[in-house]
């Protein structure tokens, strides 16, 4: 099967190409393409799932294979460049292929219901295959840059994806929102591996953290600093980390489907492989790290919070993403990418059977606001149990999958002896339980609040949902039997054990908010609206998102419209300015230099030649003898 | 002195003279023919440069190279040139009269690139210049009946004859110093430990006048109104061509005589270069005709083109001719959309775009390509080309220089991507579709092909353009 592995991203690209230029026109056989090509790469990334285990084959020995790309030949003093694409099959990939195959095809199951009469049916499907091509290169690559291009076009299929329903122009705006935002986190990326290159001399993982091992690498700590943050500045705005966290709940705006997939498997799930892929090099630099980790842990905190407060049900749902992938990047930072990886892979189960369900209860009511739901669970049961048992697993309630990851989270962080963080960490996980439940008891339990016609969704999407159920009970507990900690490590193999202490504090604190959440929303043992006008300021500014898109939108408005302006304006007025004002002078105090009454085209030829002048006085000067030196 | 080394020149200006004569002699009704005509000897023309590109030698004593650099450049030229005339003969039927001079005095100015491309003197490269200058003149102000192109080549006229006077008297002042117009005698004479004043005002006349050409910030104000003001496929040869044959010119004289100097021009070349990014693409941002916007996107492209010559290595230039060649196809396309959208409506206002993909799928689509490979995205080509030249400035140290170059790009994108949110997501204000002509249907497929494919597999290409930059770094 390994040597089949450079099929897995090639099968869903073929989808995607016949979709384009052949099968448009028939529904059918559009969603028979993208769903045998999802297949097929499922059966492959399984088999080669299996014989990585089987094979032993390990992080430090892995199985690499590469064509050459792109070869310019070093002369001299001067670097070549030398670019490959490979794969490169590790437990890490082949588990993350798993995850992100398995999980693309159960969406796009699903997708065959919601989907359903859309105008964009078949062209929504092409999309799909396409996103799981670009995830799975960017997975599968074998060297910085690859994934950089894999990297790249996962930013234009969720440009494409986000606003795939562009007649909306709220989805349109939160398109270009996305995509120019991953922009920023692009650009230090990019920078990041031409600098590694230089460096280095190469962009291969393997060959990278062999010279590092060696210590023979002879590249200066600061430099490594620098270019493991200019590195870390993609999974900044993929993995939606504070400050770049603004485009996440915006791409909302898209089908839910895809929310679903860009939310546990492809997209921000790409910015903590890339951590942990790269952590070699991350690990080098202590600072860096550190950052990581806080920033990590800052997101953690300020999603969650922000996540009380929400009304719409998938925005409570996006906040709880980037609260866990703060998590995730969190535990990274202070050293554990087992944990990290191991957090990823269960959240991708049960975030994605959230959304699903969520989904599903949207098709049903046709509303995004939990406050006009209300008393769902009889007419929706299996979507609801679903959903409750992927909160359950969201909040870390045991035996839970997500009880087994966040633990693991937990524990790393306290055997680091980030104690603030830890502490920091704990808290969010209350906090979790709570909004979770918050949103369960408003929307599914209760009466009715609006007059709505639920009714339990067609097979097509209630399928993936328990599938996807199973997943969120046993997948942490299988994971942790399997040996998880032995496969994907670094340094050291991670023996998961579970420290009682720190598995009982989190499970009071997440029993807790679930606690919290029954008597005030359930029980309504205290008014709402009171609490909200009492602390009226604290809520709107979490209402209002710490006034962060805010800030954002009066930069890019006001101070990077206002320079194009500004530029714009002194290309064109400003030197008709200067020649008119200098006209009018020259005109009242003598009136001899009549011909300054300028048209522009004399205004351009002042230009060039002002100009000329200008740099002839500067460079000439010192070689004339002059002062400037 | 052996003439076949001439042999393409010979075949384009014997072509340019016969177009004239077919203008004159062909009956009315069959003047369609002279475009038809004129595109199928530029693709033979085309094959001989192919065949031809092997050769090397030295030609009039050693005023005119040929050698791989000027036929790579020349291979360039005609590329252009064919596609540029292929989508311009639905342009020029429409206008109705003197086809048979349009297309004349596009294959003259093609001529005048070729030798700006190959000069090895001073006389011979301000030669080649006016041939492609002259020519430009004449077909931006092609719409005599049109204030505006008239405008436009009164202004071209008048600017690029200043221009001249500039490059001229740098050229001269040069000869002054080093008492020959031969290259291979300027680079013996003016070396590091002899500059004088002389020399620095020379060079910096010189820069000037290749300034204007390529439109490096301060000498690019011409261009935002020529471009807009001329015909569209005047527009594209001018933003393609003369650009690419004006920094053919400036490379290899500033390698070949000039690298010695180096320590003169340099500081002033990474100025200006960062110059003309920064304000190339920050005023594309508020303009709302699409000429104009291309215009200063074309600004900011000469730019990222002169990173490759602060590189100064091998890595430098193979990465310049790798992204001529890429930006010969990205603009090429993008021009024809805007051709054939602007011949039915006569607009060519950014708005007037909206709701394209719907009028028009094959125009928003190749748009689409075509401004994502110039704003540098993956997978499309000029991703490659933008990465290539970041990395040879990276390579030489110049950090700051490529952290504003990736900045600016970032905004770029914004500026394209408003074109693209008004082609794909607004309503068609008219439902009428938009009919492509055959030439234009080429050309648009031709270089969404290449713009996709040179990005997809980029090694062919970049190991030309590498051997053919070991020219200027030998082994």
């Amino acid at each position: 099967m390994l040597e089949l592995a450079w099929l897995i991203p090639i099968f869903p690209l073929i989808a995607y190409t016949l979709i384009i230029f052949l099968t448009k026109k028939s529904k059918s056989i559009s969603v028979a393409v993208a769903l045998a090509g999802i297949v097929a790469s499922l059966v492959i990334s399984i088999g080669v799932l299996v014989e990585t285990i089987q094979k032993g084959i390990t992080m430090a020995e892995p199985f690499e294979v590469a064509v050459k790309w792109l070869r310019l030949s070093a002369i001299d003093k001067y670097t070549g460049l030398n670019i490959d694409m490979g794969i490169l099959i590790d437990p890490l990939s082949a588990v993350m292929m798993f995850v992100v195959t398995s999980i693309a095809t159960l969406v796009i199951i699903y997708s065959v219901g919601y989907m359903h009469g859309d105008p964009g049916f078949s062209r929504y499907f092409a999309y799909m295959s396409l996103f799981a091509f670009s995830m799975l290169l960017l997975v599968i690559a074998n060297n910085f840059f690859e994934m950089f291009f894999g990297w790249e076009l996962v930013g234009l299929c969720s440009y494409l994806l986000i606003g795939f329903w562009f007649e909306k122009p709220s989805a349109a705006k939160a398109a270009n929102k996305a995509f120019i935002t991953n922009r920023w986190g692009d650009f230090g990326f990019m920078l990041g591996i031409i600098l590694l290159y230089i460096n280095f001399g190469t962009f291969n993982f393997g060959e990278i953290s062999r010279i590092i091992g060696d210590g023979a690498s002879g590249v200066g700590a600061a430099i490594l600093t620098l270019i493991s943050l200019l590195i870390f500045a993609g999974p900044m705005a993929k993995s939606a980390q504070f400050p770049l966290h603004v485009w996440l709940p915006d791409a909302m705006e898209g089908p839910t489907p895809v929310s679903s997939i860009l939310h546990a498997a492809t997209m921000v799930a790409a910015g903590v492989y890339l951590l942990a892929r790269g952590f070699v090099l991350f690990n080098e630099s202590t600072e860096t790290l550190l950052f990581i980790a806080y920033i990590g842990g800052i997101t953690a905190f300020i999603a969650a919070s922000f996540a009380l407060v929400q009304r719409d049900i998938k925005r409570i749902l996006a906040y709880s993403t980037l609260s866990q992938l703060g998590y995730m990047v969190m535990v990274i930072g202070v050293g554990s990418i087992t944990a990290g990886m191991f957090h990823l892979t269960t959240h991708a189960f049960f975030k994605c059977m959230l959304f699903l369900g969520a989904g599903s209860v949207i098709h049903a009511v046709h509303t995004q606001d939990i406050f006009e739901m209300g008393g769902l669970s009889k007419k929706m049961p299996i979507t609801t149990w679903t959903f409750i048992i992927g909160a359950l697993a969201l909040a870390g309630i045991f035996p839970l999958s997500g009880f087994w990851s966040k633990d693991e989270i937990l524990l790393a962080t306290h055997q680091a002896g980030f104690t603030g963080l830890y502490w920091l960490a704990t808290l969010v996980a209350g906090m979790t339980a709570f909004y979770m439940f918050r949103l369960i008891f408003i929307a599914f339990f209760g009466e009715k609040r609006t007059d709505h016609h639920a009714h339990e969704s067609s097979p097509w999407m209630t399928v993936p949902l328990i599938i996807l159920a199973f997943f969120a009970v046993f997948s942490g507990w299988g994971l942790v039997k399997m040996g998880y900690g032995s496969m994907v490590f670094f340094g050291h193999p991670h023996h998961g054990e579970i420290n009682l202490g720190i598995a009982l504090i989190s499970t009071v604190f997440a029993l807790g908010g679930i606690v919290l959440a029954w008597l005030i929303y359930y029980r309504k043992i205290v008014d709402t609206d009171l609490m909200k006008q009492r602390f009226r300021p604290i809520y709107n500014l979490l209402w209002n998102k710490l006034y962060i898109d805010e800030i954002y939108e009066w930069l890019f408005d006001k101070v990077m419209l206002g320079v194009a302006w500004l530029c714009n304006q002194c290309d064109r007025k400003v030197v008709d300015g200067i020649a008119d004002g200098l006209g009018d002078t020259v005109r009242h105090t003598g009136g001899w230099m009549r011909f300054m009454q300028t048209g522009s085209l004399q205004n351009y030829a002042l230009v060039i030649f002002g100009a000329i002048v200008i740099i002839v006085l500067l460079m000439a000067t010192p070689v004339l003898g002059g002062v400037i030196r | 002195m052996n003439l076949s080394l001439l042999t393409l020149e010979i075949v384009v200006a014997t072509l340019a003279l016969f177009i004239f004569i077919l203008g004159l002699v062909a009956p009315a009704n069959q003047k369609r023919g002279i475009g038809y005509f004129t595109v199928l000897s530029l693709v033979v023309s085309l094959i001989i440069a192919i065949i031809l590109h092997g050769e090397s030698g030295t030609a009039f004593g050693t005023m005119y190279v040929v050698d791989p650099f000027s036929s790579y450049f020349k291979i360039a030229f005609l590329i252009a040139a064919v596609l540029v005339t292929m989508f311009s003969i639905s342009y020029v039927n429409k206008l109705g009269y003197n086809q048979g001079e349009f297309f004349a005095l596009t294959v003259l100015a093609l001529l005048g690139m070729m030798i700006m491309s190959s000069a090895a003197d001073f006389i011979t490269f301000y030669l080649g210049l006016e041939m492609m200058t002259i020519p430009f003149i004449i077909l931006t102000a092609f719409r005599y009946g049109d204030k505006a192109s008239s405008e436009a080549g009164m202004k071209y006229m008048l600017l690029s004859a200043m221009s001249s006077a500039v490059l001229l008297y740098g050229l001269s002042i040069l000869y002054g110093a080093a008492g020959s117009t031969l290259y291979s005698d300027v680079i013996n004479v003016i070396t590091g430990d002899n500059i004088d004043a002389l020399t620095v005002i020379g060079l910096v006349f010189l820069l000037a006048g290749f300034g204007f050409k390529i439109s490096m910030v301060p000498f690019h104000m011409w261009s935002p109104d020529i471009y807009q003001g001329a015909p569209t496929p005047v527009t594209a040869f001018l933003a393609i061509g003369s650009k690419a044959a004006a920094l053919a010119a400036m490379i290899r004289m500033f390698m070949i005589a000039l690298p010695e100097t180096r320590e003169v021009w340099m500081t002033l070349v990474i100025v200006l270069c960062a110059m003309t990014i920064v304000l190339g693409n920050f005023v594309a941002i508020p303009q709302t005709n699409i000429k104009r916007m291309l215009a200063y996107s074309s600004i900011a492209h000469a730019g990222y083109l002169l990173m490759g010559l602060v590189a100064f290595t091998n890595l430098g230039i193979s990465a310049i001719l790798y992204y001529v060649m890429i930006y010969v196809f990205a603009n090429a396309g993008a021009f024809a959309c805007v051709n054939e959208f602007g011949n039915m409506t006569g607009s060519d206002e950014i708005k007037d775009y909206t709701g394209m993909w719907k009028r028009s799928p094959l125009i928003a689509s190749v748009m689409l390509l075509c401004l994502l490979s110039l704003g540098g995205i993956p997978p499309l080509a000029g991703f490659v080309g933008k990465f290539y030249l970041f990395t040879a400035i990276i390579d030489q140290g110049y950090i700051w220089l490529a952290f504003l170059g990736i900045g600016m790009s970032m905004v770029s994108v914004y500026y394209y991507l408003i074109v693209v949110k008004v082609m794909f997501l607004g309503k068609p204000v008219e439902e009428t579709s938009v009919p492509v002509s055959l030439g234009a249907k080429t050309v648009m497929f031709v270089s969404a092909v290449a713009s996709l494919f040179l990005g997809l597999y980029p090694a062919p290409l970049t190991d030309i353009a590498t051997k053919v930059a070991q020219l200027f770094f030998p082994m």
